[in-house]
């Protein structure tokens, strides 16, 4: 399965344990993460569903730039990384 | 409105204040790190809202039932999927610039330019469709920021249906059945970074805020970009209030709840400058509607001064004497005696957004 790991600067609003998941893309990946704490969606994506400006995304270490869709692809050992850019301060 | 306390909303968390016989100090510190945009005190002696502004993770709003003790985080605004094509900013809340409670409602205003309503005290919200969807808003812009904002939001306060936002920039409007309708209200404003012929134009006028008198609601003020403008008939129409001294620029205001004539001014260099002017701090007081201005300086900086106050960075007790400052250089004063006088409460506080007594 999959793994989505979040930054633990989330912490201090929620509890974010990392998610095991059988999806096979990121949206997907995200939303059984959204599932099991709807709170968290605000604090990853935005009114849009959109990935927030300031949130930055990594898929077997690399950078995902589709923060629209988020639909890039998953293996069933990825390691998705949910980390706050540096540029928002 | 408890005259003993204050909260200072600034970018480091919030400052709760509480006064002594001798000064104001600071009693507790919540959210410390992050950057608050927004208090609304204790409405009823306990239930209060704060709005923060996550560098990362966006806008979040919390409640506290026992004034500021303990919080909870509670719905955020949010604005619906954007249909294809819209015009105008990204459907994307991007701050709560100001938050305001009356007859059982709590209206929050946003960046980029939607009104929110809550009848359950934050647990849900509404975006206030008649205004959002009003096509004028085509034609609003930044001022300050990026995208349009609400940050005056004025009940009156006998009628429970009436309310009257300012928005930069975007002009006046009022809506007189709690929301679903609204008229545009800004006849007598004047925006000179405008070409001329639109100059005079109600929908893009830059009202960097509103406060209205409560005893006398038809009386409202105006601290504008391009000066300071007051209305006597509920912003029917608005007349430019000339001769403030040193600058007719600036941001925040307050207006006295009983006194129709009374009103403080905080003048900045305009505009592309903002810092006091010649480095100098001082506040405009008038007691006759416009007419004639004190200048008060005594206990504020006078040299070497480059503290600009934010529209939300004055408060004025219910008391009409009591008074708080606060600036982007982390600088809060008060004044007991209608600022007459001043004496600085901190020096060291994080830029501060905003000041509210209660």
């Amino acid at each position: 399965m999959a793994t989505v790991a979040f930054t633990p600067q989330l912490r201090r609003f929620l509890a974010v344990p990392d998610v095991d998941t059988h999806a096979t893309t990121l949206r997907d990946a995200l939303e059984t993460a959204f599932a099991l704490n709807p709170r968290l969606r605000g604090y990853v994506l935005d009114d849009q569903g959109h990935l927030r400006a300031n949130v930055v995304i990594f898929v077997d270490g690399r950078r995902s730039s589709d923060r629209v869709m988020l639909a890039d692809p998953l293996s069933a050992h990825s390691r998705v990384h949910v980390l706050q850019a540096l540029s928002g301060g | 409105m408890d005259m003993q306390r204050a909260w200072i909303a600034t970018r480091k968390g919030l400052f709760e204040l509480r006064r002594t016989t001798e000064s104001w100090r600071i009693e507790r510190i919540s959210f410390l790190g992050e950057p608050v945009s927004m208090v609304l005190p204790p409405q009823d002696g306990k239930r209060m809202l704060v709005a923060l502004n996550l560098g990362h993770f966006g806008v979040k709003l919390h409640a506290s039932e026992d004034a500021g003790t303990s919080w909870h985080e509670v719905a955020t605004p949010a604005y619906p999927i954007q249909p294809e094509g819209a015009v105008g900013p990204a459907w994307k809340l991007l701050q709560l610039w100001s938050l305001e409670a009356a007859h059982g409602i709590v209206w929050a205003g946003t960046l980029p330019g939607g009104l929110f309503r809550s009848a359950d005290f934050g647990q849900s919200w509404q975006l206030v469709d008649g205004l959002w969807n009003r096509p004028e808003r085509a034609e609003w812009f930044g001022g300050g920021y990026d995208v349009p904002g609400i940050h005056s939001i004025c009940p009156h306060p006998q009628r429970q249906a009436e309310l009257l936002v300012g928005i930069s920039c975007g002009g006046v409007w009022l809506s007189r059945d709690c929301g679903a309708g609204w008229a545009l209200q800004a006849d007598g404003m004047r925006a000179a970074y405008l070409p001329p012929e639109q100059a005079d134009s109600p929908n893009t006028q830059d009202p960097h805020l509103i406060a209205r008198c409560a005893k006398v609601p038809d009386v409202l003020w105006c601290q504008h970009h391009n000066g300071i403008w007051r209305s006597t008939d509920n912003a029917r129409s608005w007349q430019e209030v000339h001769g403030a001294p040193v600058s007719s620029f600036g941001f925040a205001l307050a207006a006295h709840l009983q006194e129709p004539g009374t009103a403080w001014f905080v003048p900045a260099k305009a505009d592309e400058c903002r810092v006091p002017v010649e480095a100098t701090l001082v506040v405009n007081r008038t007691r006759d509607g416009g007419r004639s201005f004190d200048t008060l300086r005594r206990g504020l900086p006078q040299a070497h001064c480059y503290d600009l106050v934010y529209r939300h960075g004055l408060a004025l007790a219910a008391d009409g004497c009591t008074l708080l400052m606060g600036s982007t250089t982390g600088n809060l004063w008060g004044s007991a005696d209608a600022g007459d006088s001043w004496q600085a409460v901190s020096q060291h506080l994080p830029p501060i957004y905003a000041v509210r007594i209660g």
